[in-house]
Order: C-alpha cells, then sequence, then structure tokens
C-alpha cells in the first residue's frame, strides 16, 4: 500500500516536473506560423527540370507545432487537470483527509508546484487577475452553496446568520483596523505610513471568514445542526458582506478626508447593495423557473437555462456594482424549488452534477493557485505587522463570537452554549475570498505588497494550524460521556430510539415560531406562484408515469442483486413464530459477538437529522440514502396498512399486521386524495431541504418493490404451487396495496400482486409475502391474482370500504375480502 | 373565519391544560398555533394524514410510530387536549417538581411516563411486553438496509437477554426501567418547550 502511495506520489511529481517544464518550454518556441520542424523530401535533384515554378520557397512541412495559438486554452486545461489529479491523489489514503482538510492538502500541493516553477525560474500563469477570479471562479463556488443550500434550516436560522454575517463582519473589519491602526503609530515597526483607511481596507479582506474546512471537521464530529447551519450561512453572507465592505473601503482609502457624510452614506449604500442584489437574485430566479415551464420539449438545455440565468444574475449584479454573491445566491434558492419541479429528471441529476463539479473545480483551482503564487511573489515580510495581524484576527474573532452570543441568545430557539462558541470562533478560516481580495488590491496603496503578504501569511496560519487542529480540539471537548464498551446494547438500542423519538417530537412541534408568515407565503406560493412558474400539465399523470418507470428500474435492479441477505424489509412475524421462538434455546453470546454488535449498531443506525449535513457537504453531492430507505419502507407499510380488512383490530393476534403502523385503517381514505393534493397543496413540504419534491414522490412510489427483499428465498416461489395454504397468523396475506388509488395506477398494481403465500416455518411474514410479490414482479407480469386464505382469517372481515370499486383496475377480481 | 370560533382555545381551556399538564400559558397558545397550523381540516383535530404532512416526520425513522403514540387505542383523531397530553411527556423535569409531593398521579413527565412511552413505541399491542419481534420490528427501522435479519435477530436475542430477568423472552416494563436505570432519560426524553 505505501509502496502504491509512495509510487503515485513519484508519477505525480514527474507529472508536474513535466508540466512546469512545459511552461518552461513554452518561452523558446518562436512563434512562426508554419512551426520548425520540417521533413524534406529524400530526392530532390537540381537539374530537374522545375514543375512548381517557386522552387525556392520551403517545402510542404509535414508536422508543424503551433503552441501560441492554444496557449490559453491548453494552460488552463493543464492546470485544471493537475488540481483534478491533486484531488484525486488525496483520497489515495482515507486518513489523510479525515486528518488534514482538503484545502490544506491543496494548498500543499501548490506550494510543491510553485517550488518547481520557481526553481525553474518559470512565471506562474498570469491568470489570476481580478476579472478571472471574480467573473469566473468566484460565481460557480457560490452556486454550488447556495443551491445546495438546506433552506427550512436555513431559513429559521436566518436572523442569526444575519446577525453574525453581518455584524460579525463589521465588528471584526474595524476592530482589527483599529488595532493595527493603533499598531502602526508604533514607531519600531516601521510601518506608519499606513493610514486608518488602508488599514480598514486590509481588515476588511482578512475578516471574511471561509469556513470550508470547518464544514468538513464538523460533519465528522456531528456537531449539532444549528451550529452547522449558522457556519454555513454565515460564510454565505460573509462574502458578501465582505466584498461590499471591501468596494466602501478601497472607495474611501482614496479620498483625502473622510466626512460624516461619507459614512451615512456608506451605511445606506450597504443595504442598497444587499436588498440590490438579493431583489436580482429573485428576479433572475422568478425568470428562470418561469422559463423552465416552456421546456419540456427541449429537455436536453434545460440544465443550461440554470447555469445561464445564475451567471446572468451574477454578472448584472456587477454591472451596478451591487452584491452580485447575493444575486446569485437568491437566485439559485428560488429558483431550485421550481425549476426541479419543472425539469425532467435526468436533467436535475445534470444540474446537481454540474453545479457540485464546476464549484469543486473552482475552489481546488483556488487553493491551487494560493500555494502557487505563495511561492512564486514577491514578498514584503513584516514581522510586527503580520504576527499582530494574525493576533488580533484570533482576538477579535473570538470577541466577537463571544458579544454577539450573547446578545443574540435570548432570541434563538436553541441558544449556543460555550461548545458552539469555541466551535463558532475557532473555525474561523480564512480562503479563497481573502486571497482574491489581497490580490486585487488597487496599486496606488503603498504597502500592496505588504498586505498581501499579510494576508496569505493568515490565510495559510488558519488553514494549516487551525484547520488540523480543530478536529482534534472538538473531540477533546465533546467528550462522550458514556464509553461504548460499558454500555450495553440496551442502553445504544433505546438511547437512539429515544433521540430520533425527540428529533421527531421537536419536528413536530415546530421550531419555527413564525408559523403566520409562513402560512401566508405557503398560501401565495401555492395560489399565485405555482399556477404562473409550474408546468401544469403535470399533476398526476407525469407523477404515475414516473411511478412506472421507477417501478421498471427498480424490477431491473432488482434482478441485478444477488445478495440474498439484504433486507429492506423489517420482520414480522407470526403468532406461530412467537411461539416458536419461546422454544429456541438461550444463545450465548461472546464478547466478540458482542463488540460486533456494538459495531454493527453504530455504523448502521441511523443518524439523527442527517439531512443538513448530507446536504451541506462541499465535497460531495447530497446522500439521501438514509432518507431514501425510511421513505420506501413507511411507504410499504402504508400500503399495506391501506389494505382493506385491516380494521379488525380486536380480532388481530398478536403479531402485528403492519410494522410501523398500527393496525387497522392508520390512513383512511382520505390519504390518497391527500397524496394527490400534494402538487396543489405544499404546506410544509417546501421546506424540506428535499433535493426536489420529485424525488419524494419517487421514493415512496418506488418502495413497493424496493421494500421487498430482493430475490431472496426465491425458492419459495417454485415451492408454492397454489394459494391456498396459507397461514393464518399471516396477517398480511392478501393484501394488495391498492389503497394508493392515484399512484397505483394499473400497472403497480399489477406488480404489486398479493402473491400465493406459503407457510414458511420460521419465516417472518411480511417477509415471505414481499418475497413472493417481489418475484411476481420480476418474474412474471400478471401473476395470478387468487389469494384469498383458505383458512379464516381474522384479519379479512368484511371490507367496510369500497375502495376497490372506485378504481376497478384496482379490484382484485378473484379476491374476496368477505372470505372468512 | 367564524366556523373557528368554536375552535379557539378558551382560557378555562388554557387552565385546565396547564393544571394537567405543567405548561406555561405562553406555551400552550404557542403549541395551539402550531396544532391549527397543521390542522388543515379546521375542525378542531387533527389526523393521521395531518401529522404525515410534516416531512420531517416522514423521514423520522420512528416517524409512524410517533404519530401513533398521540392517538389513544382505536381512535383516528387527536384533539387539542389529547396532542398536549402526548407532548407533556417531553416537557424537562425541573426541580421544584422533583421535591413536590405527588399525592395525586405522577406528572406527565416523570422519568416513568417519559420511559412509559418509549416502551409504548416499541409495544404496539399494549400488551406490557416488548416481544422479540416487536423489537425486532423496531431495529429493523432504525438500521439501514445492510444488515442482515440473521445479525438483527442475533441483537434482538442479546437485547432481550440483557434484559430479560423473569425468563419469558421479552421485556416487560420494570425490566425496561431496570436496564435504562443509568441512563439520563430525564434530559434525553425532554425537548425545550418554546415560549
Amino acid at each position: 500500500m505505501d509502496l502504491s502511495i509512495s509510487r503515485r506520489a513519484g508519477v505525480f511529481l514527474v507529472i508536474c516536473t513535466v508540466l512546469s517544464l512545459l511552461y518552461g518550454c513554452r518561452g523558446e518556441i518562436p512563434p512562426k506560423p508554419t512551426g520548425g520542424v520540417t521533413i524534406v523530401p529524400p530526392i530532390k535533384p537540381d537539374n530537374v527540370p522545375q514543375a512548381y515554378p517557386d522552387a525556392e520557397k520551403a517545402n510542404l512541412p509535414v508536422f508543424t507545432m503551433d503552441y501560441p495559438r492554444i496557449q490559453i486554452p491548453f494552460e488552463i486545461t493543464l492546470w485544471m487537470l493537475l488540481a483534478s489529479f491533486a484531488k484525486i491523489g488525496f483520497h489515495v489514503y482515507h486518513k489523510i483527509t479525515i486528518w488534514v482538510p482538503e484545502s490544506c492538502l491543496l494548498v500543499s500541493i501548490g506550494l510543491i508546484v510553485g517550488a518547481i516553477m520557481h526553481s525553474v525560474h518559470e512565471e506562474p500563469p498570469a491568470v489570476l487577475t481580478s476579472n478571472v477570479f471574480f467573473l469566473y471562479m468566484l460565481p460557480p463556488i457560490v452556486l454550488d452553496s447556495g443551491y445546495f443550500m438546506p433552506t427550512r434550516p436555513f431559513f429559521e436560522n436566518i436572523g442569526t446568520v444575519l446577525w453574525f454575517a453581518v455584524v460579525g463582519t463589521l465588528w471584526n473589519s474595524i476592530g482589527i483596523g483599529m488595532s493595527l491602526f493603533a499598531i502602526c503609530q508604533i514607531e519600531a515597526f516601521g510601518v506608519q505610513d499606513i493610514n486608518l483607511q488602508e488599514n480598514l481596507l486590509f481588515a476588511s479582506i482578512i475578516s471574511a471568514v471561509d469556513p470550508v474546512a470547518v464544514l468538513n471537521v464538523f460533519e465528522d464530529v456531528s456537531v449539532n445542526e444549528q451550529l452547522y447551519i449558522v457556519v454555513f450561512g454565515e460564510c454565505l453572507f460573509n462574502d458578501a458582506v465582505t466584498v461590499v465592505l471591501y468596494n466602501m473601503f478601497s472607495f474611501v482609502a482614496e479620498m483625502p478626508v473622510v466626512e460624516p457624510v461619507d459614512v451615512f452614506l456608506g451605511v445606506a449604500r450597504f443595504f442598497v447593495v444587499g436588498l440590490g442584489g438579493m431583489g436580482f437574485g429573485i428576479l433572475f430566479g422568478f425568470v428562470a423557473a418561469f422559463t423552465t415551464r416552456f421546456t419540456s420539449k427541449v429537455r436536453e438545455i434545460e440544465p443550461l437555462f440554470i447555469f445561464m440565468y445564475s451567471y446572468l444574475a451574477y454578472l448584472v449584479a456587477e454591472l451596478f456594482a451591487i452584491s452580485s454573491i447575493m444575486a446569485i445566491v437568491t437566485c439559485a434558492l428560488t429558483m431550485k424549488y421550481y425549476v426541479e419541479e419543472n425539469v425532467s429528471q435526468r436533467s436535475c441529476t445534470t444540474i446537481r452534477h454540474v453545479v457540485k463539479m464546476l464549484g469543486s473545480i473552482s475552489e481546488t483551482l483556488i487553493f491551487f493557485f494560493l500555494g502557487v503564487v505563495t511561492i512564486t511573489t514577491e514578498h514584503e515580510w513584516n514581522w510586527g505587522y503580520i504576527l499582530f495581524t494574525l493576533l488580533f484576527a484570533f482576538v477579535w474573532r473570538g470577541l466577537g463570537v463571544l458579544v454577539l452570543t450573547q446578545i443574540i441568545n435570548p432570541f434563538r430557539t436553541i441558544p449556543f452554549n460555550l461548545k458552539d462558541q469555541f466551535g463558532l470562533a475557532y473555525g474561523g478560516l480564512r480562503g479563497a475570498i481573502s486571497f482574491a481580495l489581497a490580490f486585487t488590491l488597487p496599486d496606488n496603496i503603498g504597502r500592496k505588497q505588504l498586505f498581501v503578504t499579510a494576508t496569505i501569511a493568515i490565510i495559510l496560519f488558519t488553514v494549516f494550524l487551525q484547520g488540523i487542529s480543530i478536529r482534534p480540539l472538538i473531540e477533546f471537548i465533546n467528550v462522550r460521556r458514556t464509553n461504548r464498551n460499558l454500555s450495553t446494547i440496551n442502553v445504544e438500542i433505546h438511547c437512539r430510539l429515544m433521540e430520533h423519538t425527540i428529533a421527531g417530537i421537536e419536528d413536530l412541534c415546530g421550531q419555527w415560531s413564525h408559523f403566520y408568515w409562513k402560512d401566508k407565503f405557503m398560501k401565495f406560493n401555492n395560489r399565485i406562484l405555482r399556477r404562473i412558474l409550474i408546468r401544469d400539465s403535470r399533476a398526476e399523470s407525469s407523477i404515475v408515469a414516473l411511478y412506472k418507470k421507477l417501478e421498471l428500474q427498480n424490477a431491473m435492479e432488482i434482478l441485478d442483486t444477488v445478495s440474498g441477505d439484504i433486507s429492506a424489509a423489517p420482520s414480522i412475524v407470526s403468532l406461530y413464530e412467537e411461539k416458536k421462538s419461546s422454544a429456541k434455546p438461550k444463545k450465548k453470546f461472546l464478547a466478540a459477538d458482542l463488540r460486533n454488535m456494538h459495531d454493527i449498531l453504530s455504523k448502521n443506525m441511523y443518524k439523527i437529522r442527517q439531512r443538513t449535513v448530507a446536504y451541506t457537504n462541499k465535497h460531495a453531492l447530497p446522500n439521501d440514502s438514509q432518507t431514501k430507505e425510511i421513505l420506501i419502507r413507511r411507504h410499504a407499510s402504508i400500503r399495506r396498512s391501506l389494505r382493506p380488512g385491516s380494521f379488525q383490530s380486536n380480532m388481530v393476534p398478536k403479531s402485528h399486521k403492519y410494522f410501523s403502523l398500527p393496525a387497522g385503517q392508520s390512513l383512511d381514505l382520505k390519504f390518497p386524495p391527500s397524496r394527490l393534493s400534494y402538487t396543489d397543496d405544499h404546506e410544509t413540504m417546501s421546506e424540506v431541504a428535499y433535493p426536489s419534491r420529485r424525488s419524494r414522490f419517487g421514493q415512496p412510489t418506488r418502495s413497493s418493490s424496493r421494500a421487498m427483499m430482493p430475490m431472496r428465498r426465491l425458492d419459495t416461489l417454485k415451492e408454492a404451487p397454489s394459494v391456498d395454504a396459507v397461514d393464518e397468523g399471516r396477517s398480511d396475506g392478501g393484501r394488495t396495496g391498492h389503497g394508493m388509488s392515484r399512484t397505483n395506477s394499473s400497472y403497480s398494481d399489477s406488480h404489486v400482486v398479493p402473491a400465493p403465500r406459503r407457510h414458511h416455518p420460521g419465516d417472518n411474514n411480511s417477509g415471505s409475502a414481499d418475497n413472493l410479490r417481489n418475484s411476481h414482479h420480476e418474474t412474471q407480469e400478471e401473476e395470478e391474482e387468487q389469494s384469498q386464505p383458505s383458512s379464516p382469517s381474522p384479519v379479512w372481515a368484511a371490507e367496510p370500504r369500497d375502495s376497490t370499486t372506485r378504481n376497478p383496475l384496482l379490484r382484485r377480481p378473484q379476491w374476496n375480502p368477505k372470505k372468512m | 373565519m367564524g366556523s373557528r370560533a368554536s375552535t379557539l382555545l378558551r382560557e378555562e381551556e388554557i387552565e385546565e391544560i396547564k393544571k394537567e399538564t405543567g405548561f406555561s400559558h405562553s406555551q400552550i397558545t404557542r403549541l395551539y398555533s402550531r396544532f391549527t397550523s397543521l390542522d388543515k381540516g379546521e375542525n378542531g383535530t387533527l389526523s393521521r394524514e395531518d401529522f404525515q404532512r410534516i416531512p420531517e416526520l416522514a423521514i423520522n425513522p420512528l416517524g409512524d410510530r410517533i404519530i401513533n403514540a398521540f392517538f389513544p387505542e382505536g381512535e383516528d383523531q387527536v384533539n387539542f387536549r389529547g396532542f398536549m397530553r402526548t407532548l407533556a411527556h417531553f416537557r424537562p423535569i425541573e426541580d421544584n417538581e422533583k421535591n413536590k409531593n405527588q399525592a395525586a398521579s405522577e406528572p406527565l413527565n416523570s422519568r416513568t411516563n417519559k420511559l412509559l412511552f418509549a416502551f409504548r413505541l416499541y409495544d404496539l399491542d399494549r400488551d406490557d411486553k416488548i416481544s422479540r419481534d416487536e423489537l425486532l420490528q423496531v431495529l429493523r427501522m432504525m438500521v439501514g438496509v445492510n444488515i442482515s435479519d440473521e445479525q438483527l435477530g442475533s441483537i434482538a436475542d442479546r437485547t432481550i437477554q440483557e434484559a430479560d430477568t423473569n425468563g419469558d423472552n421479552s421485556i416487560s416494563f420494570n425490566e425496561f426501567i431496570k436496564v435504562l436505570e443509568k441512563v439520563d432519560v430525564e434530559q434525553k426524553m425532554s425537548i425545550r418547550f418554546l415560549h
């Protein structure tokens, strides 16, 4: 393993060297239209009568090389490839990325490459100009952040987020600026020529916190969701605020005298910039959503609209010198909800992938360049100034977090405790924005080099030191209370149950206190916005179509999976089995078994509220497998419980007829129509930070096949010739999930067929039922629909409702539920 | 809006709920507004679908069981009293309550009642025992798809073995309490209700 790593590293270094040499070569090829290498034809006698009128001309070159023509795209591509190789390289050895955040690694690689280039006296490509950064590199990163922002937690915490972003940044900038100005007055450091405005300008650059590395760490250590979202939101708005401050201060720095009017105007400008940015973003978001309403015939270019409109929002905001970051973020936020309804599933996936890809590559490139430029620029080092900068940045951030938290905690539903505050303060890493802003400082500032050096110093310091050390520190603080080895399995399971319960009850109670506004917005949304922005021909038919498609997909997938151990369906055991289980001898459990169990549980039990973390992982697409599994299970249980005959709860044997829902009409007739109404009545669904509502529907409707144990005990199929041998304890027998009359079109029902059941000693009830159903699903298109139990099943008493008659397709022709 | 007049909360009701559950006045009003916002049918009661509309509950592994806990045996609708009664289980135990003389019944948020709530999440048929199958069901709901049935079965067996003292191969409520005696249930099963 190490050998392969070192070999890879070696190859990697070789590649780097080659690339830099290539750059080195660049300067030496004189631009010639026809290149230099020609191959002369072997025979060319002079005394041959000249067939060509111009024998003195050079011969037709066979190989030519024209570097300057492709130079720029070529270099860009090479740099991007190099950065991507670096990313690949990191994941070779997984443990590295746990302890060292990716940004550190990227910067290190950049440093190495920079060193190589420096040693061959090569200049880095002069691409890091202000325009390139702000017009090409920054938008993808911000779009990435905005697009994958979990909306509900974000809006719940928006007050805190704005408070920290705006006031916090202001506090930091002014604080650091003032202190540095004070330091400048000290003669010993020799920086007296820096005046207050310049100090403030510099301070505004370095107060932009970029907690990329912190987010990485936070999600590993499972910091609480609130902290996570505040940090995430702060990062986003922070950029906007910084850029605004920067522009303001740079304008002010060039003015000889600052008057109070200017301060007032500055504040006013701040509001104009911020709100204007948001306004533009919302406007473009709506236009984009509206456009996608009509793109059903041009599916291939649907993703393009998202990108073009976001970029347009950004550029237009830049045109008016208002906050382009806010514009693009709000555009993404607004757009996402409606667009993901309108576009096809594939476009949706494409959009997400591309957004992630662009954001990722931009970020990689920026950190990479940071490393390269560090080596290759002229530095002006001033110990005093730089060290004090580091100190003040740290101190002011800590103070700021402390003071601001004290003020905002009473207004928060979940106050921040000291641990959270430490995380917030220590997690104040600086990053790309500071770097870019430093480089684009106007040249008339005398000490520009010093500022650049100081910025780079602080970035490197925070990224490396704080980035690497934050993880151990947080783990140290978050002392786990229970030592896992001492707690019993019982405790582990029950505690997790309690945690899930608490999470559920909290969600149920709704921590968001402004129901009034939320409801109002939802009503407005439903009545007006959705009508305009969403293609209204979709309604049910597309959902049904999607369901069909997904059922097909699932069938294929299930055919492919071979493993018989994957069981998504919980085990519902019959009465028979219960009797049997008491006869089983007591098992002996070794210590090793116990450890295994603990391991299994800790790895496989669902975590609480994972969705926020899953969505904001900067380097990966949202991972919603957990939610999918849960929804699938729920859906299957809902369908099962909707079957008629489940109403006679008093006659139900001890064994359960459901796995997650109680016996009986847990969902009455109202349920199917309410699912129907999901398309109109969004209510709470819009707040879910779930990738798309469609996939929400996709999950439940997929469950019918997914919940089945794929291919497990397929032999039961062969062994089940007839329907009759049904154990009456099998309460699940004969159910046809026909309750979902809308989504279960005829297609689904033909597949979710009451399969012939077969008594399986010691087998679980729904397991085999599902199995058979599933197997039927795959192997036979239309299965026999007989499922009447021979022996009286108390479960299938008279069918109280005639939902079957609602849709003739749903009716089971031979199934007489009245059979007792 | 006129039809909703009957569902507005009257002062006497608030007082009664306060006495029964221990919530403060502002908490009750806040939860009432949440109740009404969930109550789409505007008939003063919540049905299961109303709960299921909460998307976060949908992706909670125990979502359905939690919802079920609100509805008394065999009923389909829960009114505000029932809603508050269930939520009262999660009120944090305040210090002054610990010393109160519980002459009457225990408060809803006592440790025992919290544990009973958790117990009932497992024990659906209310026979005061968590059988192996009930345990397996809940386990299956809480784990991903990568655990085989055998593994889960072993875990369930071990769980019962650890807790079962009277050998009936199921966990009774007392055994449940005993197993969790070292766990800070008061803190784990409490949420901070907003004012």
